[in-house]
This record gives C-alpha cells, sequence and structure tokens, in this order.
C-alpha cells in the first residue's frame, strides 16, 4: 500500500506502524544491525545495546507515574530485555512556552528517582523552547547506552516446545492513560505498571534461566510482541487465555471502551521466552516481583507465523497484530 | 455490598455453561437432521461469535448467516463522501462515532481528510459534542450521527441540550437507520415476492430491542414464520439462544422469544422511543450500502428543526451522485447473507483492516473484519 499521509495509526505499534517503518526507515538507512529490529541494537561486537526513545504521553502525569518516569523506564527497559545493563543516558526535551517550571521540577524529580533504580546517569542533554502552539506542553527524548551482560536474546530464536511467561497482570498503562484521557472518573486503585525491569531481568538472569527472548509489552501490547516473535521465529505461539491475568480495572475499561487487554499498552510489563524445563524456575523468579505473573502459552508450529489463543471452552482464534488508532499518544 | 464489575460478566463466559448448552445443541440439532442457518442481524453478535470461536461448537448442520445490523458497514460511499466534504469546510469540526474514521470513501476516509487538515474527532458519548462546541464557539460543529435505534435517541437527547441550552454551534447530519424494514427486504422484496434465503431463524439483536422493545420482530415470527430469539451479547447468552432457537424448530414453533431478559422488555425504552419521536421522522428513502433503497427505513429531522440539520443547510455542497462499490467488493452479499468473507476473492488480499476495500472491513462489527482478526479456525 502506498501512504498518501501520516496518520495517527502510523504511531499505533501495530500494523500500519510497521507499514511506515518497514516501508520507509529500513529500507532507506537499512543495515546489518538496524535490520534486526530489537528493542535495543547491539552496536561494537555486542558489547553495548544502544536504543533511544520520545514520549509525548498525554496527561503529562497519571495514576503511577508521569511523563519523566516514563522517559527513564522506557528507554532503560529497552535495554533491560536485550541483557544489557542501562548505564549513560542523554535527555532532550522540546517545551512549550509558558510551561510551568513546578511541574517540570516535578517531572525532574520523577526521572532523578527512576535513574536511581537503574542506577544509570545523564551524561549529556538538549533543551528547546518552542512558541506556544507548536508542541503540547512537553515532549521528551531518551537515549541509552547499556553494558550487554547475557546475550544472545533475540526475537528470531524461539523453537517448538518453548514456554511463554508474562511478568504480571496486562494493560495497565493503557487504561489508565485512556481512562485519563477520556475524563473517565475511576474509584478504583488502579495505576499504571510504569516500572523499570531491570532489577527484575537481573534477578532472572542470576537466577540460572536461560532467556531464549525477552521484550518489554509496550505499544500494541503483548498482542504485538507475540505477534513479532511468531513471525520472526516462523513458529506458532498458543496462548491459553485462562491463564493472561487481567486486573478487574483493566478489564472493566476494556469491557466499556470496546478494547482488548491484549492490545493495550504496558510500561513495566514483559513477556519472556524460555526453554520449558527453564519455565517453573522463571515463574517461582517473576512471583517474587508479581504474584499475577504466569506461564501464558508455549511454542508450535500448527500456524507459522501465527499467535493462537486457546478459550477454557476448547475453542481457539488467532490473536492479530493490533491495527487502527488505538491509543494515540500513550506513550 | 457492592457488585463487583466482573460479576457482570464472568457467569456469562462460564466455560462449564458454554460447553453444556453445545452439547444440547449438538442433541437438538441432530433431531433436526436438516441444515439450519440461523442469522445474527446485529453486528455486535457477529463479533461475540468469532470472537468466542462459537461456529467451533456448532454441529455440522447448524450455521451462523451474518447479517446486516453493523451502522458502519451499510454506511453508502456517498453519504461517507457528504461527511469527507462537510469535514473539509472550513471551520467545520466534525465529529462522529468510532469506526466511521476509517471507512474509505471515494476521495478517502475522514482520517485521511484529518491528515490533510481536516478537524474531525471521535467521541463515545453524542453529549461530549457540546464540550466540543463550548470551546470552539467560532467554529461550526457538524455531529455526523450513525446508528440503529440504539443510539438514535441519544442524537436526540443531544438536540434536547443544544435547544435548551442556546447553543448556536452545532449541526446534525442524521444517517440513523432502523432494523426491522431491513430484515423484511431480506425475506419479501419491493413487490411482495419472497426472497430466496437461508435463514431459518433470527437472533435478535441486544441493545436495540432494549431501545425498541423486542415487539419489532413479532411479524417474522408471525407472517414470516421464523422463530426469533432476542439474545444478550456474551457467549452463554448466544449459546442459550441457539438452544432456543432449535427448541423452537423441533416444536414447529415460531414465536419472538427474549433470552435477554435482564435488560429487554416488550414495548422497550418508551422515554428513549419518545425522545426519538419528538425530533425525528421517517425518511422516505435510505439507500443501503449492498442492500439498495430501502423505503422508510431512516430516520429524519423533523422540518421544524431543520436550522439543525447539516444535510439541507450544506445541501449545495453535498453530491448527488450515487458511488458504486469496488466491483470485486462482496459487502452487499455479505451483509445479505448470500455469501461468506472466505467467499469473497479479495478478502485477506487485497482487502485488510489496514487498507479496508468494502465497508464489512473497516468496522469491528463487520463480518470480514471479524474474520479476518480471529481466524476462520475450524
Amino acid at each position: 500500500m502506498k501512504i498518501k499521509n501520516i496518520s495517527l495509526a502510523h504511531g499505533n505499534g501495530g500494523s500500519e506502524s510497521k507499514e511506515l517503518v518497514e516501508g520507509l526507515f529500513y529500507s532507506v538507512f537499512s543495515n546489518k544491525i538496524l535490520n534486526k529490529s530489537e528493542d535495543a541494537a547491539l552496536i561494537e561486537n555486542g558489547k553495548l545495546a544502544f536504543t533511544t526513545d520520545s514520549f509525548t504521553v498525554n496527561p503529562l502525569s497519571f495514576a503511577g507515574g508521569d511523563i519523566g518516569k516514563l522517559a527513564i523506564c522506557g528507554t532503560c527497559n529497552d535495554l533491560a530485555v536485550m541483557g544489557a545493563k542501562p548505564k549513560y543516558l542523554s535527555i532532550a526535551f522540546m517545551i512549550e512556552e509558558g510551561f510551568s517550571f513546578d511541574e517540570l521540577k516535578s517531572i525532574i524529580k520523577s526521572m532523578h528517582d527512576e535513574l536511581e533504580k537503574n542506577d544509570a546517569i545523564i551524561v549529556c542533554g538538549d533543551t528547546k523552547v518552542v512558541p506556544k502552539g507548536n508542541v503540547d506542553k512537553l515532549f521528551i527524548n531518551t537515549t541509552g547506552i547499556g553494558e550487554i551482560y547475557y546475550s544472545g536474546i533475540s526475537a528470531s530464536n524461539l523453537k517448538e516446545g518453548m514456554s511463554i511467561l508474562i511478568s504480571r497482570d496486562i494493560g495497565a498503562h493503557g487504561a489508565v492513560v485512556f481512562a485519563a484521557r477520556e475524563g473517565m472518573e475511576l474509584s478504583t486503585e488502579l495505576k499504571s505498571d510504569c516500572a523499570s525491569l531491570y532489577p527484575q531481568v537481573k534477578s532472572i538472569v542470576d537466577g540460572g534461566v536461560n532467556i531464549v527472548a525477552m521484550r518489554d509489552a509496550t505499544r500494541g501490547g503483548i498482542a504485538a510482541v507475540l505477534n513479532e516473535w511468531a513471525n520472526a521465529s516462523g513458529i506458532t505461539i498458543e496462548i491459553d487465555e485462562s491463564k493472561i491475568s487481567i486486573s478487574q480495572e483493566v478489564q472493566g475499561i476494556c469491557e466499556l471502551l470496546g478494547f482488548e487487554a491484549t492490545a493495550l499498552a504496558n510500561e513495566g510489563t514483559f513477556v519472556l521466552a524460555v526453554p520449558s524445563e527453564d519455565a517453573q524456575k522463571a515463574l517461582a523468579i517473576l512471583r517474587q516481583t508479581h504474584e499475577s505473573s504466569a506461564i501464558i502459552g508455549s511454542v508450535n508450529s500448527t500456524y507459522k507465523g501465527k499467535v493462537v489463543l486457546k478459550s477454557s471452552w476448547g475453542t481457539q482464534r488467532f490473536l492479530d497484530l493490533p491495527t487502527g488508532e488505538l491509543l494515540p499518544r500513550i506513550c | 455490598m457492592s457488585i463487583e464489575l466482573k460479576n457482570l460478566y464472568d457467569d456469562f463466559r462460564d466455560a462449564k455453561t458454554i460447553k453444556a448448552y453445545a452439547k444440547q445443541i449438538a442433541i437438538d440439532a441432530k433431531k433436526l437432521g436438516r441444515p439450519i442457518g440461523i442469522m445474527e442481524v446485529c453486528g455486535g453478535h457477529t463479533h461475540t461469535i468469532m470472537k468466542y470461536g462459537l461456529p467451533q461448537l456448532m454441529p455440522a448442520n447448524v450455521h451462523f448467516i451474518h447479517g446486516p445490523g453493523c451502522p458502519v458497514c451499510i454506511m453508502p460511499k456517498e453519504r461517507v463522501d457528504h461527511a469527507y466534504t462537510l469535514a473539509m469546510q472550513p471551520d467545520v469540526i466534525l465529529v462522529t462515532l468510532g469506526d466511521m474514521i476509517r471507512v474509505p470513501g471515494s476521495h478517502g476516509s475522514l482520517q485521511d481528510a484529518r491528515a490533510k487538515g481536516a478537524d474531525v474527532r471521535f467521541v463515545y458519548s453524542p453529549i461530549d459534542v457540546l464540550k466540543i462546541a463550548r470551546e470552539n464557539p467560532d467554529k461550526k460543529v457538524i455531529f455526523f450521527a450513525i446508528g440503529f435505534e440504539t443510539t438514535t435517541p441519544m442524537t436526540a437527547a443531544l438536540l434536547e441540550s443544544v435547544i435548551k441550552n442556546d447553543i448556536k454551534n452545532v449541526l446534525f447530519y442524521i444517517n440513523h437507520v432502523t432494523v426491522p424494514e431491513v430484515m423484511t427486504t431480506l425475506m419479501i422484496d419491493g413487490e411482495n415476492r419472497p426472497v430466496e434465503n437461508k435463514i431459518d431463524a433470527f437472533l435478535g439483536p441486544s441493545h436495540v430491542s432494549v431501545i425498541a422493545g423486542s415487539q419489532i420482530y413479532e411479524p417474522f415470527a408471525s407472517v414470516y414464520k421464523r422463530p426469533v430469539v432476542v439474545s444478550g451479547f456474551e457467549p452463554v447468552d448466544v449459546m442459550q439462544s441457539i438452544h432456543m432457537i432449535l427448541k423452537q424448530l423441533i416444536e414447529g414453533r415460531s414465536e419472538v422469544e427474549v433470552q435477554y431478559a435482564r435488560a429487554v422488555e416488550k414495548g422497550g425504552n418508551k422515554k428513549a422511543q419518545e425522545l426519538t419521536n419528538k425530533y425525528f421522522e421517517k425518511a422516505p428513502l435510505f439507500s443501503w450500502r449492498g442492500l439498495g433503497k430501502v423505503p422508510k427505513s431512516s430516520w429524519q429531522l423533523k422540518d421544524e428543526f431543520s436550522a439543525y440539520d447539516a444535510q439541507k443547510i450544506y445541501d449545495s455542497i453535498l453530491s448527488k451522485e450515487e458511488c458504486q462499490d469496488h466491483k470485486l467488493c462482496r459487502c452487499g452479499d455479505i451483509l445479505k447473507g448470500l455469501a461468506t468473507p472466505p467467499d469473497c476473492t479479495i478478502f485477506g488480499t487485497l482487502c485488510k483492516p489496514s487498507n479496508p476495500v468494502g465497508s464489512c472491513m473497516v468496522s469491528s462489527e463487520g463480518a470480514c473484519s471479524a474474520y479476518y482478526k480471529y481466524g476462520n479456525i475450524k
């Protein structure tokens, strides 16, 4: 398909994003490192991981975090799930004229707190202030470098028989931000899952689990991650729907707005593929952080490149890549 | 004690209950012995049926026929073009519901119009239009109103608020349609001759019936001898309704029954009906995508509310030409229950959710979209 204008759907993390990124960016910038299309690029012969991310979330602060926390978590998590220790970050601000200094200070404070959790530092940055109306309050870009301490994690190494795990209940960030944007008054305790994943990933590695693939399920949710893996590895991922934990609040928002939790964004939730013999060990470690983590499925070869969702009454269906304009500006 | 949200749906997705109904349906179907086609009129049911994989639970001689009850799917191209034209007017904000912004017209979709600079927004509730109008006093806010009996009273309520609060910058482009008239076209043609079809019974819409009442289906049972069971949207609802339909067929009955009794009454919601009748009257004709012109199957604003009617105000710039659908697209046959999505040669190839050719691929309630998304795994 030929794209005429960029639409919001091109930023959804699903099939339209893929079309834009692969059709234009990859085709022009093509090189061996980029084409691997991992969460972070491996450079210097696989010694370092390198990644970047921009943050435009609206509203700037939400239950469980703000744009500052998100900007550190987002980039550090992309490094962490590649088996890297986040070390050095750059930061760039695009600030709208008139933005409150106190609000900026509080965002910077969140960034500082989150950096400490990753034991990472900001080493360079840039500030731009633009006239009113040229950006919406505040956009942030962060870029990060991490040191690889566990190598070989890749979306294309999944094989038949392997187990798929999820680190906690899904969809909280997407649900919180969407509810806030829609002005839904929720009398719930629901908070974004926004969190730094490095400590949790480190404990899995230290626990001796063989990690085949690992990815934080941001835009496009776990549906996007699982489809990407099925596609990259040429296998089928079969998921037992009843094993996926979805909090009541998230499910409620999905029922109200007609979403599927599997397509909602997360900012501190990751999907993990391990050899089946390591699955219980990995689960035990994940459960130390979140009781809601679970083994949700396994790899086979019935429908190559597809994700199959099995219901508890014996039917099955495909879980497709999310399409359309789901949640603009959630991160 | 408070009711937890999950109490509202958990029982209706219970694996044991679904399996038990599947067993009973297999017994019923064996008794009948012949092929049975059940049309789910409403797109919401199509979505439920595909999402929960219910065709996989049906015996070989019971199959679903997907009906015309998806408001986005049945919108003719010329009306999408009208919305596009309205959106491109200077100082206009066009507001609509959900999927409508993705339906391709002759010049593109409303999403394309927005990418070209038009101000197009979608809302979950029509009442949100008031907020947009208040925040943009120098703009004309046109509500592109779509939907069946369910959403019509919401549009009427919006108009009532607009009048009461003396808001000057809200206009309406009305595309509200009604279910019984279009169901009738599946039974008889314009000259009252029976139409060939494979529909043995109807699964009646949920939300439409909450508003209009189960009474609206009486002729289908009494005149056309098709059992009608008004069903809820959850998988247990649909399974129970199928069982009720098969029971009627076994016993040689054709009646209107309500499975969705927790929300539907025979007479429906009188207040909502009054609100609709206060502002709207039946339009002589509505051109349904794929189904053609159906008399008295839609609403228009009454003459006394012409000042709010964008169709009248912008009449001179709205094209009067009727548009043809893509010649390979079979949305029309699919909406009439004569074909299923895999029967269409462009399904999943030229026509995909990311680049829909036909409207049944656009809406999440459309049959093509449901087949594509959930896969028709047998």
